[in-house]
């Protein structure tokens, strides 16, 4: 499964979250979430009140029924939209879950008896046990997770990545993990299964996404219990109010009261939080990296430095060739020329890029060899040299050494400074010779992703220490650690290295983030708050970190911390956005509580509502639909732009803050223009 | 409204402003165990002090530990105070023969003065001795003043430090609250009310006969030391029934000042003390710059309704234009001596803190001019709010403030460092729950019994804002009443000093609740990534969340008190 971006309004996904919007009214599940569930039972009330006044009689002028009925149906209607809202979330997920089942059909395993023998008998995957082993033949799918123990083979493992390009997967070492649902191309292996069905690796990224496992993370439950303090006081406040009122010799009705509740109590983010929860899932897998738990996902946006291997995330991983260095009185397209012929037939990423420099440097194109005699030489790790012989004439390059034991002069002074400062600056020196005289030198070099400085920078606004871990010298390391830009470095790390800077780190206080794919990584990843584990990594890696990236990318450490980052804000924009809402909501509501016995209140209808039906309705009908329009924000998340906190929470105020006071004033007002033109009110 | 008004609220609030370090500093030392120089003096009482009762003072106490012991000594306290008030007429110093307390104004009396409230539902020259006021009251002047400074103490102790077990020893913090704080002060204040022409006497009342013959007892007695605790403490028990408004209490304008100054200087001063002792003062300044944004706003309006005078009388043609003859505005309920700016500032100060000490009657202000003592109440006591009380209310604002602006940059919100999760946002909404629960719960009870409305004064709007007002201001710990109310009765005693026992303990346990969480977190270092708490966005963020979460929790209640008689006040109408 090659995850993808769904739409937001997906039909099919409508349609079904319309109906599991209805079946979520159920309040044994609907209790977990306070604001709803208490919008529910005063539903109920209200309708209670409805019934009991149709029983009464025919209502009066006032057409009481209708308005009691209207409260009701939009108190209802509120409840439906936050269930929708949570239910569109969750049917996204189910929607990428259902593509990762289908690599989940019955299949078969060759359950072997014992250690060491071929003979094995047919089992249901779904039967298979911890502990059993299995045989896995090419064109067979592989039963359930395990570790090779035995064997090597390809394995198509597009099911999980997306990737086409099999992997290869043996006993012992670090590529000995395999999972189940993808496919062995050839040869055989013998697994070790290490999760029962149902809580394999692809069990658990299914619950996750469908979101039928979700518990509630930490940041949640304390919004939830921000959110339920708030409704308790609103409910104070209303109920109170009644005989507040009848002292002021005004009799407020049940359809009234509730009205006003539901307004004040944060409905808004009540509704969509779960719905905030589980698009924040969605979107990390929309970017192919799977989170163990919501609280990962938290965690996530909390992380303050990020240990980022070199190799791969930060350079490219391979030497490149970056400069031609000719000693004196050879020419650069001397040099060049002998360094192109002498990289031809070299296929190492080294070799190619030698040619690759050579055409845009200089622009000299390979040479036609056709009918001369060319004899190449291939590269050796002995000789650690590689070249070609052209008419005869030997042309070579390889290690400064290797290279200067077969010239016949002394590198002149030039030569030796130069291939001093590659060394220190941690490139790679290669010597160029042709028919036995010394050319010049070739900079390889690690290079640096372009790009990855700014982002560290970007990362560094945001107030993220970046930390480089390599094996390279502290020399070597420093280097590309001041080209890269990031804040510091682990030269020459090893696992235990890894976890002792973790952990000093996180006695400091700081959250730390890494990604490892080796056994080795192991520790660091459980250790660190945030670990991601390749794809292409060991079972035991994958089971210490919180989160899996399918595509094996390291580079996407940042992306992760962005989806945790825009997932806690859209809570808190939303949050924010549904008090400010009832500063207007009041100026609607009491003015026309008591237009009949306090007419002098009615200077607070600084909206001009026409009525005081028209006004409470309009609150009641704009609160529900605010929940519908926010959906879309709810899912996609407020935008992420990487800023300094100050300026990230100046701006969300003055959107969502300042915003949330006013937009509601325009909003309310337009419901009740619609509502008097349709003469609802 | 005159230039000299504003010039007066400008005086005042600089003045407080500029104490605010040097006796911020001295809480600093103090409540680090630093030596003062006071030490040569009291070191050996403080000593002999933890002798006596066992301390060591070296041993320190976890939040619960901490809290245990506050309640036990509060409760031991009141239990005294009952007593002596019960059995006043066996007891000494009682030269007017004044007789025992009813048993429940025994009681609304003995909370009122352990949580320091003050609210008095007696008139002191009529009905206390001597000794009832200088050992009973005036101790727990001092002690719940200290009570609540050990408090906010070890809150900010809990935000200080980093993975600690303790937040201090309450009977340490207590006693040197005590000692270096409260009793130099007003040690230092009360020599200069006198000096300012304050009574300061053991004799029995003077009798007087006046020019048309007539006889009078004119009331004196330790007037002085009871005012100086009474303002330094935000405690606001007056020592005559009419408060800080008696010539005797309150004789001129330099009195005047000296007093509304007392009622902030601590709780302002503590604010400072905060940043010291996080390290960081800016936070402490921020924490300044949010209760004083907050307390000259309300001041300003306060000032401009009642200059502004009763449209109602101005349509009969009242002259109620500031002259050189006469002050202006309106004038009902306050004294000619203080004029309408140092009224304003009183009712704001002693409002804002949880004094309670009026020098002018606040049912006799206008609508919107009453309606600012009530909001600054029910915003929780915090702008600056009582000695310790008042940081520690904030501190649980700031909190909540925090939480929900702290997810907006997309982090678990931290404050000084420390994360803020469930456990503390629970502990924080217990808290703040307190006020709608007290305030609202028993004004609806009061608005639908009969009973309870014989004592109001007025009737409409008016009478209804004299019941919000006292349940506000005994559940926020104030003790101002929005006079009118006759509040001796078995109802209002009952009510108003359970309301005063929550709005005290209630909301204090989860307070230590939070000061033991947040010392057990480490202190995470700050980046870029966490927004600052100090600077003006910050404190535009906290005044807006005060704002808005206290103005939705009770702007129903007050539309139908002070804000529906503004209007119907405009539209001419009376009662």
């Amino acid at each position: 499964m090659k995850a993808q971006a769904i739409s937001l309004f997906d039909a099919a996904i409508l349609k079904e979250a319309a109906v599991a919007a209805v079946r979520k009214l159920d309040p044994r599940t609907l209790v977990r979430n306070p604001v709803i569930f208490v919008t529910e039972v005063v539903a109920a009330l209200a309708t209670a009140v409805l019934v009991r006044d149709l029983l009464a009689g025919p209502s009066g002028a006032g057409g009481s029924h209708a308005f009691t009925g209207q409260i009701a149906a939009w108190l209802w209607f509120t409840v439906l939209l936050a269930n929708f809202a949570e239910a569109v979330a969750e049917g996204r997920g189910k929607a990428q879950a259902a593509t990762l089942r289908r690599t989940r059909t019955d299949t078969k395993a060759k359950r072997l008896l014992h250690e060491g023998t071929d003979i094995f008998e047919p089992v249901p995957a779904r039967e298979l046990q911890k502990g059993d082993l299995v045989l896995v033949e090419a064109g067979d799918v592989i039963p359930a997770d395990g570790e090779v123990f035995m064997g090597v083979a390809s394995v198509n493992e597009s099911a999980i990545t997306g990737e086409s390009a099999p992997v290869i997967r043996e006993a012992g070492g670090d590529r000995s993990a395999v999972t189940g649902g993808t496919t062995v191309l050839s040869d055989w292996i013998r697994v070790r299964i290490t999760a029962t069905s149902g809580s394999s690796f692809l069990d658990r990224m299914i619950a996750l996404v469908e979101g039928a496992q979700r518990q509630k993370t930490p940041n949640e439950l304390a919004l939830n219990v921000l959110l339920a303090g708030m409704t308790l006081i609103f409910l104070i406040a209303v109920v109170t109010l009644w005989s507040m009122a009848a002292y002021a010799k005004t009799e407020l009705s049940v359809p009234v009261l509730v009205a006003l509740l539901v307004t004040l109590i944060p409905t808004t983010i009540g509704g969509l939080l779960s719905a905030i929860g589980i698009a924040g899932m969605d979107r990390l897998v929309t970017f192919n990296v799977l989170a163990m738990s919501g609280r990962a996902v938290e965690a996530a946006g909390d992380v303050d430095t990020l240990l980022l291997d070199k190799t791969g995330t930060i350079t490219y991983g391979n030497r490149m060739a970056t400069e031609l260095l000719p000693v004196p009185g050879v020419s650069r397209e001397e040099l060049a020329r002998a360094a192109l012929l002498s990289s031809l037939a070299d296929e190492t990423p080294e070799g190619r890029s030698i040619v690759a420099l050579v055409a845009e440097r200089t622009g000299i194109a390979a040479p036609d060899l056709a009918g001369r005699q060319a004899k190449f030489v291939p590269f050796s790790a002995q000789t650690r040299i590689s070249g070609v012989d052209l008419d005869g004439t030997p042309i070579r390059k390889g290690a400064v050494d290797a290279i200067l034991a077969t010239a016949s002069d002394t590198p002149p002074n030039e030569f030796r400074a130069a291939v001093e400062r590659i060394a220190r600056t941690g490139g790679t020196p290669l010597a160029v010779a042709q028919g036995g005289r010394l050319l010049g030198a070739i900079h390889l070099k690690d290079v640096v992703k372009p790009g990855i400085k700014g982002r560290f920078e970007a990362l560094r606004r945001m107030g993220i220490r970046t930390v480089m871990v390599t094996g390279d010298n502290p020399v070597t390391a420093a280097a590309i650690a001041g080209e890269a830009g990031v804040d510091d470095f682990i030269a020459e790390a090893t696992p235990e290295h890894k976890l002792r800077y973790i952990r000093a780190r996180q006695d400091e206080g700081r959250l730390i983030a890494m990604c490892g794919d080796g056994t080795n990584d192991a520790p660091a990843l459980a250790q660190a708050d945030v670990g991601v584990a390749m794809q292409t990594g060991t079972q035991a890696a994958r089971e210490a970190g919180n989160m899996v990236d399918l595509d094996s990318n390291p580079t996407k450490l940042i992306e992760v911390v962005e989806i945790g980052k825009q997932l806690l804000m859209t809570r808190g924009a939303l949050t924010t956005f549904s008090i400010a809402n009832d500063v207007a909501k009041y100026f609607a509501i009491i003015p026309a509580l008591f237009v009949a016995s306090l007419p002098e209140l009615g200077a607070l209808n600084v909206m001009g509502l026409a009525s005081p039906q028209s006004a409470i309705l309009s609150a009641v009908i704009f609160n529900a639909l605010i929940i519908v329009a926010l959906i879309p924000l709810a899912l996609r998340g407020v935008a992420f732009r990487p800023a300094s906190a100050a300026s990230v929470l100046r701006r969300n105020l003055l959107v969502y803050g300042v915003g949330g006071v006013v937009l509601p004033f325009v909003g309310i007002k337009l419901v009740d223009l619609a509502l008097v033109a349709l003469g609802l009110a | 409204m005159t230039p000299n008004g504003w010039l007066q609220i400008a005086v005042f609030f600089l003045l407080v402003l500029a104490t605010a370090k040097p006796l911020g500093a001295l809480m600093a030392r103090v409540f680090a165990g630093e030596r003062t120089w006071l030490d040569p003096a009291l070191g050996p009482v403080e000593r002999g002090l933890y002798r006596a009762a066992g301390v060591d003072p070296a041993r320190e106490q976890g939040w619960l530990g901490y809290t245990m012991a506050m309640l036990a000594f509060n409760a031991l306290g009141f239990a005294s105070l009952y007593a002596i008030l019960r059995l006043q007429h066996l007891l000494p110093w009682n030269p007017q023969g004044l007789p025992a307390l009813s048993p429940h104004l025994a009681f609304n009396t003995a909370v009122s003065f352990t949580t320091n409230t003050n609210w008095q539902s007696y008139g002191g020259e009529t009905t206390m001795s001597y000794f009832s006021q200088m050992v009973g009251l005036t101790f727990h002047n001092f002690v719940s003043a200290a009570t609540g400074i050990a408090l906010a103490i070890a809150l900010v102790r809990a935000f200080a430090r980093s993975s600690a077990q303790t937040v201090g020893n309450f009977w340490v913090d207590l006693t040197r609250a005590t000692l270096y704080v409260l009793l130099p002060l007003s040690l230092v204040v009360a020599l200069v009310l006198v000096a300012l022409g304050m009574p300061q006497t053991l004799g029995a009342y003077v009798d007087a006969v006046t020019v048309e013959g007539a006889k009078q007892s004119i009331a004196v007695g330790p007037v002085a030391s009871q005012v100086a605790i009474k303002q330094l403490g935000t405690n606001g028990g007056g020592f005559f029934n009419v408060n800080s408004a008696h010539p005797f209490e309150n004789p001129t304008i330099w009195t005047n000042l000296v007093q509304s100054w007392a009622i902030l200087a601590l709780a302002a001063a503590l604010a400072w003390t905060f940043g010291q002792m996080v390290g960081d003062r800016r936070q402490g300044w921020a924490v300044l710059a949010v209760m004083g944004v907050i307390l000259v706003g309300a001041t300003g309006v306060a000032y401009w309704a009642e200059a502004g005078g009763n449209p109602i009388l101005a349509a009969q043609g009242v002259d109620q234009a500031a002259i050189a003859l006469q002050s202006g505005g309106n004038m009902e309920g306050k004294e000619v001596r203080f004029g309408v700016a140092q009224s304003a500032i009183w009712a704001a100060a002693t409002t804002g803190a949880s004094n309670g000490s009026v020098n002018s009657m606040h049912n006799s202000y206008m609508p919107l001019g009453g309606l600012v003592p009530l909001v600054l109440i029910q915003l929780g006591e915090i702008v600056p709010g009582g000695v310790g009380s008042g940081l520690y209310g904030m501190l649980v604002m700031i909190v909540i403030a925090v939480f929900v602006a702290g997810l907006m940059v997309g982090r678990t919100p931290e404050y000084l460092g420390k994360k803020i999760e469930a456990r503390e946002v629970k502990m924080a909404m217990l808290a703040v729950l307190i006020l709608p629960f007290c305030i609202l719960g028993f004004t609806a009870i009061a608005a639908a019994l009969p009973g309870p409305q014989e004592g109001l004064a007025n009737a409409g709007a008016r009478g209804f804002t004299e019941m919000l007002y006292a349940f506000s201001s005994a559940t926020g710990n104030n003790g101002s009443a929005y006079a009118g109310l006759t509040a001796n009765t078995p109802f209002w005693n009952t009510t108003l000093g359970i309301a005063m026992l929550l709005g005290r303990f209630a909301y204090i346990v989860p307070v230590m609740a939070i000061a033991g969480s947040m010392a057990g977190k480490v202190r995470v270092p700050t980046s870029s990534g966490t927004f600052p708490t100090h600077g003006p966005l910050f404190i535009g963020l906290v005044v807006g969340v005060i704002l808005i979460l206290g103005g939705l929790q009770f702007f129903p209640a007050l539309a139908l008190g002070p804000v529906v008689e503004h209007f119907q006040m405009l539209a001419g109408r009376t009662f």
